[in-house]
């Protein structure tokens, strides 16, 4: 019973996605409908943009760019739909790398500043201080200083740079929810394991980690999206090709000539972000036993025994 | 065999210079093995204090603690004593007898063992129907039965109870300390008591230590007679004697102050 209804929820939760989608399709068309070509001014200044088909093709005309030849009369027959998918799974493989090697690090961080009181105080303003320097100005430096950089006899790769860059974004959110869930425990648990001459590992095993998950969860979810940021707009300042971020490039070059297939690129990156939060529902719904009904008794509670909470069952003396 | 506890002038200071505070001064107390001893004072007088130092949750700063023959450190680390708080501190993502089986699971019992030993201790609380509940399914007292039986999982000779029921309603309160007394009973362990409650104190233990504070010490010790506890001794004349010696007690060092 209860294992349903968060699934019946999950349900629901796609279900409004694809109702904003669609409303968003319904008003871009509306726009475009209803508002003139030239957009609107107020003396020389546009207040509201053009509604032409340069500037805003219908949907319609961006979803049938997808099934167009990627290159007009190229020898074999590439749509803008598959060099999308492939240039978005490239990315997408390169932000989960980042995501993953951030997550760990991120988590590394929390558990270290959990065991360690003046860590936390030390490395917590770092911490929120890298997220204030501008990820275009970072990019080539990563990729300059990995340009000279051999490890375990491999040479660094152009693509690990950019996942770099993807992981410096995603371990922020990471740490700081981490750090939140391991020490969300009450005195009373932490002083109970104490009590049990629990180690510090047994601690973090048996208590801090599960009581840590629904801080984690949405942790883990803004990190992957901002990895697949990252990845993209560290893909666009290295140069990087195979990925989305150099389609977005290559297709705004195209604009004028086909102002749809603009569109494109960016629907695909959307895609990525959906699919890379969407992995983490997945792993969400697995780990749903540690987020059920926090304790009623974290106030000192006399509602179950007078009979009175909803959840609470009315005392039954012992037969 | 030989005593549960034995304090020797114990004191307890938090803090230094002007603002110390004095929680504790000179304590001395024995309690015998199986003997059921109620700490109880108004707020402040260091009886919390008291059990958490028994407990090896902070260090004394002067004085002895021994338990079961051992230095407080070294019993802590032995499992020789089960602990209970006002709150129950079940961990909410574990079913009641995953629960009641944590003390075991940490110290390598074995899963059947562990098993074993979690529904027996379920009958004894009288909850083997929740054995897969989780505790936010249970009422405050079930949950408190729960935080007893897991004290109970590593066999200890001690028990100690900071305010176990305090979050309990009137009626709650007295069946659990009836079932206290049979779970004692069963198994003949020793138990340091706090509370604030009087009666209760009176119904539980054979000896209440009345403690005052600022700073905190013991005061007088009230003797109650080895009578058979049940629900007739809360109306038994004896009863009301050990229940006014007991006011008197804490009244008394009140007027003094």
């Amino acid at each position: 019973m209860s294992a349903l209804l968060p699934r019946a929820a999950q349900v629901k939760r796609a279900a409004w996605l694809l109702v904003a989608i669609l409303g968003l399709c319904v008003l871009w068309e509306l726009y475009k409908l209803l508002m003139p070509d030239d957009g609107v001014s107020i003396g020389d200044t546009l207040v509201l943009p053009r509604t032409d088909d340069a500037s805003m093709p219908h949907i319609s005309e961006i979803i049938g760019t997808f099934d167009d030849p990627e290159v007009a009369g190229a020898a074999q027959a590439s749509t803008v739909g598959s060099a999308v998918s492939s240039a978005a799974w490239y990315s997408l493989r390169l932000a989960a790398a980042g995501f993953l090697f951030g997550s760990l690090v991120g988590f590394a961080l929390a558990l270290l500043m959990q065991r360690v009181r003046i860590a936390e105080r030390a490395l917590m303003p770092w911490a929120v201080l890298s997220q204030t320097v501008p990820l275009i100005a970072l990019a080539p430096l990563v990729y300059g200083w990995g340009a000279n950089l051999t490890l375990f006899g491999l040479d660094w790769q152009p693509w690990m740079s950019v996942s770099i860059i993807s992981a410096y974004l995603a371990f922020v959110p990471v740490t700081v929810g981490a750090l939140r869930g391991l020490q969300s425990p009450p005195a009373v648990q932490t002083e109970l394991l104490a009590c049990y001459a629990a180690s510090w590992w047994q601690t973090v095993l048996r208590l801090r980690l599960p009581a840590a998950v629904p801080y984690l969860i949405p942790a883990l979810k803004l990190a992957a999206a901002s990895a697949v940021i990252g990845a993209i707009v560290a893909e666009i300042s290295t140069g990087l090709a195979g990925g989305i971020g150099r389609l977005i490039i290559t297709y705004a070059q195209q604009a004028t000539g086909d102002p749809a297939r603009v569109y494109a690129p960016i629907i695909g990156a959307a895609v990525m972000g959906i699919v890379a939060v969407g992995s983490i529902t997945l792993l969400d719904i697995g780990l749903r036993r540690f987020q059920g009904i926090p304790e009623p008794s974290a106030e000192p509670d006399i509602a179950g025994s007078v009979g009175g909470g909803p959840v609470l069952r009315p005392w039954r003396s012992r037969a | 065999m030989s005593d549960a506890i034995t304090i020797a002038g114990v004191s307890k200071r938090f803090g230094s210079g002007a603002t110390a505070v004095h929680a504790l001064e000179s304590v001395d107390l024995v309690v015998g093995p199986g003997e059921f001893v109620s700490l109880i004072g108004p707020s402040g007088c260091g009886k919390s204090t008291l059990l958490r130092i028994i407990a090896d949750l902070i260090p004394p700063t002067q004085g002895t603690v021994v338990v079961a023959d051992k230095p407080v450190g070294t019993a802590r680390l032995d499992q020789e004593y089960g602990i209970a708080f006002q709150q129950a501190g079940l961990l909410e993502w574990r079913s009641v007898r995953a629960n009641i089986e944590l003390p075991l699971q940490l110290h390598g019992v074995g899963r059947a063992e562990r098993r074993a030993r979690a529904m027996e201790l379920l009958e004894l609380v009288g909850l083997e129907e929740f054995a897969d509940h989780h505790p936010s399914q249970l009422s405050g007292g079930m949950q408190q039965r729960v935080a007893i039986a897991r004290a109970l999982a590593p066999r200890p000779a001690l028990l100690l109870m900071d305010e176990p029921f305090g979050a309990l309603d009137e009626m709650t309160r007295e069946r659990m300390q009836a079932e206290l007394i049979r779970i004692c009973a069963e198994t003949s362990a020793a138990v340091v008591f706090v509370t604030h409650s009087i009666p209760e104190a009176v119904f539980l233990s054979r000896r209440v230590v009345v403690m005052s504070p600022r700073p905190g010490r013991i005061t007088a010790t009230v003797e109650v007679p080895d009578v058979v506890r049940n629900e007739d001794f809360r109306e038994d004349e004896r009863f009301y004697a050990a229940v006014t010696e007991v006011r008197e007690a804490l009244r008394g060092r009140l007027a003094a102050a």
